[in-house]
């Protein structure tokens, strides 16, 4: 027998544990593609699912254990086992309102399933990583599945061209990541965090525009994936185009995960500068909050309006960045979670809308729902609420714990914008109520396609959401946990 | 013996109350409305022991419960009534029965919710009123809105949908500055005392810097003017009352506007009386043009409810005017006015909604000469129209009077310039009845309208009883108030004079820096 090199013994594969599960369930899956079943078979959501539950297991029962693997690229920290829970859950309630929404529009079930995972597991090594090569493998693995899961409608030009669109811009941020990368490299010697950190402790980099360059392409990358202005253009089509459940999977996962891989890069490698990052962060979050829910304002189509929302949900979160320190990061990690929650259960009702290949999301197909459907429409009239900010619901404690970490560090014109903006934006949030409850009915009333497993998710979403509205102190003290590390 | 937790009873009851009918089919429409009145009757029963538990002369809170909420954020669950807060309960669980009890004729559309949102927007008033707790207020502050902006939306009139927006939008843009001053003051006391806390007594011993009260106070006084409604902030609330269903007015005028007034004795004065000082006759100034142009716009009115409902602007002007008079006659008339405004502006409403049901149309055109068909319900309206006029006899004259002397004390033009609101408020008020209940009958429809059935009869009943209560013995609502109102303005004087003596050392200071030396 050949002795296994040195290397691969040093490995604590067990921290590896959600890594290992999701890529073997992806290969499994694919497999299986061989040996022929009913179209209407359950099999792919089935193993998809317990293929989360094991990768968040695997990762909960060592929750507490702190490692760092592969020459300290890859790290198992607080950190990386709250976000790797956070996209198993993610991915796992997509799943189960993908369970009838896949099969209602005939899409194939087993490659969806499949890239559902990857990009889950490439979400989990962005949070995980602790090199800026690994952030960039992990965030090209979630991105290629998400331009193929956004074009799943074949048949669909809207699909095809949101995908098309989120693929190109998509790839020219990467390349920005890239040379971004290059460049801090190139300036600092290392694309290791925390050996970035220690060479700016010792020399300071702001003089050096290697460095300021990199660093400003850094955020550009960044920017782009959490859809922040004035790098938003792709979000409303790719929103619109995509599944309705690709929607929600991307709006809560994609957008966390962006922020994971900011938030580490930031506090690990970038915390001594974080008093001159945060005039550009303040501003990016100005325009972000703004432009996001003024433009929200004018749309007739939910999805398209919820990716407007999702883009000021962006700035919300990068008020949480401006403010910065244990604080802010706690804040902005607690608020990713909590819009994830509501987001997700916001795009599980639109998917549920309308039968067979026929997806109603306008505004206008809402009409009469709260009254036709009450369990919809207070489902959406939670989520609505809780997106607005309004007690008691989780919304609300999230921009409160964002607003004051930013008030505590006298950010006060920033937080007054950002109060001002969640009364914009409560105004289209609104409108959903209103059509839900009080405009007439005009035209064909909107048909739902009841389904189990979707409801299974509505529901814990709800939860969720109240749940945290009245009383967020276990997940206030994990997100405050879950930070530590990084600092 | 754990006492029982009282106050949370009463937050979370009618709440409860508001889930079992949400659960009810809605088919089931006769046992809703039981349902409802029930619930909202058993509410005001629970909130009696208030009145005669609670112990006048303690100024402090009392039926205190204190309970750890996110002890990672220093809010705690903390509920306790003092003699402002507990009329306030009061009328807030006497006005919702009433107007659960009014509307069982009114409301044919989708009862189930109807009831369960009246009850939900219970738990509300009365947790904001009772919370000790700046987050846990702010909470129940905003949570309010929800049902009653669906109350007004989906059973409203022809403009609902724009009135319920307009609603909601106004007060939630006054009151997200509330909440950015709420953090900020959080912050100061943490970094002041080192323990992090909303408590509100926690913020009565926080010294604040003159010019950090001035933000902070503009910060809550928008958010409570808004509610008030101070001119000229009170858009919003003739097209929320016109396009409200009955219930809804009757609510939101008795008790929702009151929040405006409790956020100032509460919070607005006596955490930051300097720049309540500051800004007094600013506001009384406001007060006083609320007080006229109200009773002016009221007077040219075609429409009933647009009538009573701009007779609130004027009326609560007078409790603005009382509290920034900022003496103890000021705030004992301002406390008595909130009451007195709530049942007879409520009563209003509800009288106005009595006649809508029958003809279907408010106009003041539509009606004259009701007193032959109706002679008990003219009767009833005179009673409440005298109280509203602020007639002796009736609570309405008790409260105004002592406002008028508190402004006197204070600046004596305040007072000779509100004594016209309650000349112009007879003018408005006696005019509209002359045309409404006097002369030939008019119109044809109006000859055969029924009076007031017994169910009607039994919704008024404890509304005028309360008016002559108020009206001819005021004094044992004066005792459960006095006391703390005289904390009240005790805190806010104190707190004043705290300011001086925190600044000084500041002023002291650099000259003993210097002498150290750079550090």
């Amino acid at each position: 027998m050949m002795p296994l090199p040195a290397a691969l013994l040093a490995v604590d594969w067990w921290a590896l544990g959600a890594v290992i599960a999701l890529s073997a369930g992806v290969m499994l899956l694919l497999m299986l593609e061989f040996v022929p079943v009913r179209a209407e078979s359950g099999r792919a959501p089935a193993l998809a699912l317990l293929t989360l539950i094991a990768a968040a297991a695997s990762v909960f029962f060592v929750r507490d254990a702190r490692r760092s693997l592969f020459g300290g690229m890859f790290v198992h920290d607080g950190f990386s086992v709250f976000f790797t829970l956070l996209f198993c859950s993610i991915a796992a309630v997509s799943v189960l309102v993908s369970w009838n929404y896949v099969k209602r529009l005939g899409l194939r079930a087993t490659e969806y399933y499949a890239l559902l995972l990857s990009a889950t597991l490439g979400m989990i090594v962005m949070a995980a990583s602790n090199d800026l090569i690994t952030v960039f493998l992990g965030l090209e693995l979630m991105s290629i599945s998400l331009y193929v899961l956004v074009g799943f409608r074949r048949g669909q030009l809207e699909s095809n061209e949101a995908a098309l669109k989120y693929f190109l811009l998509g790839a020219f941020a990467s390349g920005f990541l890239l040379y971004g990368i290059a460049l801090v490299y190139g300036a600092t010697g290392s694309t290791n965090l925390r050996a970035i950190a220690a060479f700016m402790a010792d020399s300071p980099m702001l003089q050096n525009p290697l460095f300021v360059t990199g660093g400003l392409l850094l955020l550009v990358g960044f920017g782009f994936k959490v859809a922040a202005v004035p790098f938003h253009m792709w979000a409303p089509d790719a929103y619109e185009g995509a599944p309705t459940s690709v929607t929600g999977f991307m709006s809560a996962g994609a957008k966390a995960a962006g922020f994971a891989a900011i938030l580490r890069v930031s506090m690990s490698a970038l915390a001594e500068v974080q008093g001159d990052w945060r005039p550009i962060l303040s501003w990016i979050a100005i325009l972000t909050m703004t432009l996001g829910n003024v433009t929200a304002l004018l749309q007739t189509n939910v999805k398209r309006m919820l990716a407007y929302s999702s883009i000021a949900h962006a700035g919300y979160v990068l008020v949480a960045l401006a403010a910065g320190g244990p604080q802010g990061t706690s804040a902005a990690v607690f608020y990713l979670v909590i819009y994830a929650v509501t987001s997700l259960g916001a795009f599980g009702v639109l998917a549920l809308l309308g039968r067979g290949q026929d997806e109603r999301v306008l505004i206008s197909d809402l009409s009469g729902l709260g009254f036709r459907h009450p369990v919809l429409g207070l489902a959406m009239t939670v989520f609505m609420l809780s997106l607005g900010g309004i007690p008691p619901t989780a919304g609300f404690m999230g921009k409160v714990y964002i607003f004051g970490a930013a008030l505590d560090q006298h950010l006060v014109s920033l937080v007054i914008v950002g109060v001002l903006n969640s009364v914009v934006s409560i105004f289209y949030y609104l409108r959903i109520t209103v059509a839900m409850y009080m405009d007439e009915p005009s035209g064909e009333p909107t048909e739902v396609s009841w389904a189990a497993p979707a409801m299974v998710a509505l529901f814990a979403s709800i939860v969720l959401t109240l749940w945290w509205g009245v009383q967020a102190q276990a997940l206030l003290v994990a997100a405050q946990r879950s930070v530590r590390g990084l600092l | 013996m754990t006492e029982f937790p009282w106050l949370s009873w009463l937050v979370f009851f009618p709440l409860m109350g508001a889930v079992l009918i949400a659960l009810m089919p809605a088919t089931a429409e006769r046992a809703i409305r039981r349902w409802a009145i029930t619930v909202s009757i058993a509410e005001l029963l629970f909130s009696l022991p208030l009145w005669w538990r609670f112990v006048p002369a303690q100024p402090g809170w009392q039926f205190e419960e204190k309970h750890a909420w996110l002890p990672a954020l220093g809010a705690t669950y903390h509920l306790g009534v003092d003699g402002i807060s507990v009329l306030l309960v009061l009328l807030t669980t006497v006005l919702t029965a009433v107007a659960v009890l009014g509307s069982t004729g009114a409301v044919h559309q989708r009862p189930r919710e109807f009831y369960a949102l009246m009850l939900a927007l219970e738990t509300g008033m009365i947790g904001t009123f009772l919370c000790l707790d700046l987050l846990l207020f702010y909470v129940f502050w905003e949570a309010m809105l929800v049902p009653m902006y669906l109350l007004i939306g989906i059973w409203g009139g022809p403009r609902r949908v724009y009135a319920a927006i307009k609603f909601f939008l106004y007060t939630m843009a006054g009151s997200v500055l509330m909440l950015a001053a709420i953090l900020w003051l959080y912050f100061m006391q943490r970094a002041a005392t080192g323990v992090a806390t909303f408590e509100l007594d926690a913020f009565y011993a926080l010294a604040i810097p003159h010019a950090t009260q001035v933000w902070l106070f503009l910060a809550f006084a928008l958010a409570f003017a808004i509610k008030v409604p101070m001119f000229p902030l009170h858009t919003w609330l003739p097209d929320a009352h016109v396009e409200a269903p009955t219930a809804g007015s009757v609510i939101l005028a008795a008790v929702l506007l009151k929040m405006g007034t409790y956020g100032f004795i509460r919070f607005a004065i006596p955490l930051f009386p300097v720049a309540s000082h500051q800004f007094a006759p600013w506001i009384a100034g406001l007060a006083l043009v609320g007080i006229i142009y109200g009773a002016l716009v009221a007077m040219v009115q075609p429409d009933l409810k647009k009538l009573v409902a701009y007779s609130s602007v004027s009326h609560l002007g007078f409790a603005m005017l009382g509290l920034y008079a900022m003496n103890p006659q000021g705030f004992a008339g301002a406390m008595l006015q909130m009451i007195n405004h709530g049942i007879s502006t409520g009563a209003l409403f509800q009288l106005v909604g009595v006649v809508y049901e029958r003809r279907h149309t408010r106009m003041i055109a539509d009606f004259g000469g009701l007193w032959k068909p109706l002679p008990v319900f003219a009767a009833v309206f005179l009673v409440v129209m005298l109280s509203s006029i602020g007639l002796p006899g009736t609570n309405g004259f008790v409260g105004e009077f002592l406002i008028l002397l508190g402004a006197y004390r204070a600046q004596p033009v305040w007072a000779v310039i509100a004594a016209t609101g309650v000349i112009l408020s007879a003018c408005y008020m006696l005019w509209m009845y002359q045309r409404v209940m006097f002369g030939p009958v008019t119109h044809a429809e109006n000859e055969k309208l029924s009076d007031l059935s017994l169910r009607e009869r039994l919704v008024f009943a404890p509304l005028l009883i309360l008016v002559f209560w108020m009206g001819f013995m005021p004094q044992p609502f004066l005792d459960r108030m006095q006391p703390a109102l005289d904390r009240t303005l005790a805190l806010a004087q104190q707190r004043e004079t705290m300011q001086v003596v925190e600044a000084a050392p500041a002023r002291v200071a650099p000259p003993l820096a210097s002498a150290g030396g750079p550090r």
